[in-house]
């Protein structure tokens, strides 16, 4: 490849991307600049079913053009019904995938409010949730959250959920999933120039390493250009994620 | 025909403390600010809020006025967290119901069917169960028997929207992308007030593409014009969020943006003192 190295947030926007890898016709909801860039990504290349919106509430297509009217209501449709696959933040975030947005400390006196819970809560029992950290850190992961907004593996179990599902999480330093036999967080690979130990070190618990623990792939010439000509000239996505 | 035009301050003085307070649009868009502003200089408090919140709950709270609030968020869209919603709930200044989007919609929806609940999937294995005790759940009755949080109605005493067109009977016209959910409000509510930036005349929606007529006379109690009412928040397509006073608004202290732009005697003399803001910082 020529021209300057794949940086870490494009390593990042390919690791978004590929959480959208095979959804086929549903709605893409990214929240945040890499999952967006990911999610246009995809939709340009590998995953083009893809719906999308302009952030409001209308659908557009990979050029932006409008072809379609998703306002909140029928945007709430889209969850319940399960075609949609959205990309989450949390700032908070357990083993099993319990996500924290509403506030931290005690609830009911809690030292920092945060959003409230949104949407994780009917979110996360009707749709697939991935989740993007731009800052892996152990105030982010953490043994136990302080208020479940996003429920994870081992309550949607308890709650008998049936269209419960995490596909992955994207932090600045890796890719992790729960495909493992108790539904815990596992490293499922390393952004290049990241370490096994850094990862832990990142990390307020221990998430399963496997032996082998690969890489996050490298973008195509086709999909570095998409990225950097197309979809983000200004460069945004480096002030997000360094490196 | 019931003219049914009034002033923000004869929707004030219709309300109580006390009272639970429907407020439509969504985090920092189409808030029927101009009555939430007319409600500051009301002595009424002690209010139960029910909101997709943005700054109408962040004014409120930071004024004193929400005993309760009912919210799945508060938000400035292009500020993501609403600082005076912040301080307050760190305060401990009001009680939280703490619910979900899905949940709140829901509930709106039973609320304006006069059901006591909607079942939804939402809510179970997360902790809204914890933190709302009072939380019941329903077990279909058919051969799935899945078990669905019961939403319970959020029925109001009063809801204020704001749109983009109004009739001098009530029934307003939202000319921007999304609805939000200000029929459902108005429907879930004794009584309704609609502020809007244009009052048209009777006859004046006869070329109205149909289906932005939102909101219908028959759950409209009040209709108030109120030009730029919505300010600071969206109002599109008639103008679209006022950032650098929304900035203004996120970083003063309360107490000194409310001596400078809430404590005049009416709206005019808020929209007059932005202005001269304006003005001021070009």
């Amino acid at each position: 490849m020529t021209g300057p190295a794949v940086s870490r947030a494009e390593y990042c926007v390919i690791a978004c991307a590929e959480a959208w890898r095979g959804d086929g016709e549903v709605l893409a909801s990214p929240m945040g600049l890499i999952p967006s860039l990911g999610a246009r990504l995809a939709r340009r290349t590998f995953a083009p079913d893809l719906l999308l919106t302009d952030g409001e509430a209308t659908l557009v297509g990979a050029d932006g053009a409008a072809e379609g009217w998703l306002p909140y209501r029928r945007h709430l449709t889209m969850v319940t019904g399960g075609r949609r696959h959205v990309m989450m933040g949390a700032s908070q975030l357990d083993r099993y995938g319990n996500q924290n947005i509403s506030c931290i400390g005690d609830w009911a006196a809690p030292t920092r409010q945060l959003l409230g819970v949104r949407g994780a809560p009917v979110n996360t029992l009707n749709n697939p949730v991935s989740y993007w950290v731009p800052r892996h850190s152990p105030r982010v992961f953490v043994p136990e959250v302080d208020m479940v907004c996003g429920v994870g593996y081992d309550r949607a179990a308890a709650a008998g959920a049936r269209y419960h599902c995490l596909p992955r999480v994207v932090t600045d330093l890796a890719v992790l999933d729960f495909a493992t036999p108790d539904r815990t967080m596992r490293l499922a690979s390393l952004h290049p120039g990241v370490t096994v130990a850094q990862v832990r070190a990142a990390t307020g618990f221990e998430p399963a390493v496997p032996d082998e623990v690969p890489f996050t792939r490298d973008p195509s010439a086709e999909e570095l250009r998409l990225i950097r000509e197309v979809l983000d000239p200004e460069g945004r996505r480096e002030a997000e994620v360094r490196g | 025909m019931t003219d049914k035009t009034m002033t923000p301050e004869d929707v004030v003085a219709r309300l109580r403390s006390g009272m639970t307070l429907g407020i439509g649009g969504w985090g920092s868009r189409r808030k029927p600010m101009a009555l939430v502003r007319a409600l500051l200089r009301s002595p009424v408090t002690d209010l139960t809020v029910i909101s997709y919140g943005g700054p109408d709950v962040g004014l409120l709270a930071a004024a004193g006025r929400i005993r309760k609030l009912v919210a799945p968020f508060a938000t400035l869209d292009s500020i993501p967290l609403e600082p005076h919603f912040r301080a307050a709930r760190e305060a401990g200044a009001f009680t939280l119901t703490e619910i979900d989007e899905a949940m709140f919609m829901w509930g709106l929806h039973a609320a304006a069917n006069r059901l006591p609940f909607l079942p939804v999937r939402a809510g179970l294995g997360s902790d809204v169960m914890r933190v709302n005790p009072g939380l019941r759940t329903v077990t279909s009755p058919y051969e799935d028997g899945e078990t669905f949080v019961a939403v319970p109605a959020l029925r109001m005493d009063a809801a204020l929207v704001h749109l983009n067109r109004a009739d001098r009977l009530g029934n307003a016209q939202y000319l921007g992308p999304d609805p939000y959910f200000d029929d459902l409000f108005c429907e879930a509510a004794d009584s309704a007030y609609v502020s809007c930036e244009r009052l048209v005349e009777p006859g004046g929606f006869a070329d109205a593409v149909p289906q932005t007529l939102l909101v219908g006379r028959h759950s409209v109690t009040g209709v108030v014009e109120a030009p730029n009412g919505a300010h600071f928040t969206s109002c599109v397509p008639d103008y679209g969020r006022d950032e650098p006073f929304q900035k203004l608004y996120a970083t003063t202290p309360w107490e000194d943006f409310a001596v400078r732009f809430l404590s005049g005697p009416d709206e005019k003399s808020y929209q007059s003192a932005v202005q001269a803001w304006h003005e001021e910082v070009r």
